[in-house]
């Protein structure tokens, strides 16, 4: 296999499975901010 | 002696003309057949109207437009080599993007993950057929159904490319509503067409929207730094849109900013578009990969959307996953308008704009893995 072919593998291997990765590990933390900040009517219409 | 003179100065005149040969003049017809596509058809007129003209005035002999002091080689020095103007360009993205959609259900991020896994098919194909590694990498970008991260990829890759990958990005942009829908009705089943997934409701605070942005920036610090100038200008703008503080200066992001750069952004890329450079089997080639690219995001997305579904236990339309790219709101639409043909009591587009803005968010997000991929491998 030549250097030509070992790049264009690592790229897709690491490319796709990085991407994946980075992705549901940031899914995971916004699961997480939501968690430490939840939605409450009232701060969407605070009483004046 | 004075007809001499004049004859002189009519040579002078006339320079252009004798110069003119048929690769200028077949470069100055694409750029009118961009321009008619601009104007005429209104397929991304915003930048099929500068890069037409900028083609134009690029291969007009002598003109010299784009050597060192002209004005096309100023703005092409000034805001692509620089990297400048695709940067810019993100800050108005993110100031008109709402991720709210995303937010509502970030597993839907991974439908954004799968939408970019043509990029990294069609660099394979790419490298088959003889690119280098770099040219392939700048190919596969096209995949990413998003102009500003391929012309910020390209330029640093091979902007000797710029003009080809460019007019091909935003090509099958345009081609979405065209590209999709078959492959959409292709891959999945009547019954899963039908699904109908829950409503959406609008239950995200003001402040995780506000830190969202800065998380995403700092995650993609952590992971990918050299994709930090990307992600960064992204979230820069939704932060001031979602902070409601800077009002203005969101605006001016979404409006004036992103206005002027696309007009500047359009006519460099058109200036790439030199006869010499431009009239390649190559360029043929890239198109052909281009509309793989797409059409694989298209299929992956999609795919994983089944996935999701078995794994959700068929709460997940995987119609959906087509809408993992970045074209924004393009493809959201596309999902919407077949889940509709099949269910016309189901409404997928506020799932579907979450997946397309995933897809936006995955499209930075890809682009960023490669560059730092690239950086460690030493190649750039």
């Amino acid at each position: 296999m030549n250097d030509q072919w070992i790049f264009g593998l690592t790229m897709t291997i690491v490319g796709m499975g990085g991407t994946l990765l980075s992705l549901w590990l940031l899914s995971v933390l916004i699961g997480l901010l939501k968690k430490v900040f939840p939605y409450h009517k009232e701060h969407a219409h605070p009483k004046r | 002696m004075l007809w001499e003179s004049v004859l002189t100065a009519l040579g002078g005149l006339g320079a252009g003309v004798t110069q003119l040969t048929l690769p200028h003049i077949f470069m100055i017809l694409i750029g009118c057949a961009l321009l008619y596509l601009g104007i005429g058809r209104g397929i991304e007129p915003l930048l099929f109207v500068p890069i037409g003209f900028g083609a134009i005035l690029v291969n007009i002999p002598l003109a010299a437009l784009m050597e060192e002091g002209g004005f096309l080689r100023t703005l092409y020095n000034m805001g692509i080599i620089t990297e400048l103007f695709p940067i810019l360009i993100f800050i108005g993205i993110g100031a008109m993007t709402d991720f709210g959609p995303l937010l509502e259900n970030p597993r839907i991020l991974l439908l954004g993950a799968a939408g970019q896994f043509g990029i990294f098919l069609t660099l394979l194909l790419a490298l088959g057929l003889g690119y280098t590694p770099l040219e392939s990498l700048a190919i596969g970008i096209i995949g990413a159904c998003d102009g500003p991260t391929a012309i910020y990829v390209t330029s640093t890759y091979a902007p000797h490319l710029l003009g080809s990958v460019s007019v091909a990005a935003y090509s099958y942009m345009s081609l979405v509503p065209i590209i999709q829908p078959p492959i959409m009705r292709a891959l999945t089943t009547e019954r899963e067409k039908k699904i109908m997934m829950h409503t959406v409701k609008k239950s995200v605070s003001r402040n995780t929207k506000i830190l969202f942005p800065v998380l995403v920036t700092l995650f993609t610090a952590l992971v990918a730094p050299l994709g930090v100038p990307l992600m960064g200008a992204l979230m820069l703008g939704n932060l001031m849109k979602e902070s409601g503080v800077v009002e203005r200066l969101a605006n001016t992001s979404a409006n004036e900013i992103a206005n002027i750069v696309t007009l500047l952004l359009g006519l460099t890329i058109g200036a790439t578009m030199e006869a010499n450079q431009f009239l390649t089997v190559r360029t043929l080639g890239i198109f052909a990969l281009g509309f793989i690219a797409i059409t694989l995001d298209t299929a992956m997305g999609v795919l994983f959307g089944k996935l999701m579904c078995f794994a959700t236990g068929g709460r997940v339309n995987p119609l959906i996953g087509a809408a993992g790219i970045s074209a924004f709101p393009m493809s959201a639409r596309v999902v919407q308008t077949v889940g509709f043909e099949y269910n016309k009591k189901g409404h997928l587009l506020m799932h579907a704009m979450g997946a397309n803005t995933g897809g936006q968010i995955g499209s930075v997000m890809a682009a960023a893995i490669m560059l730092s991929i690239v950086g460690g491998m030493g190649l750039i």
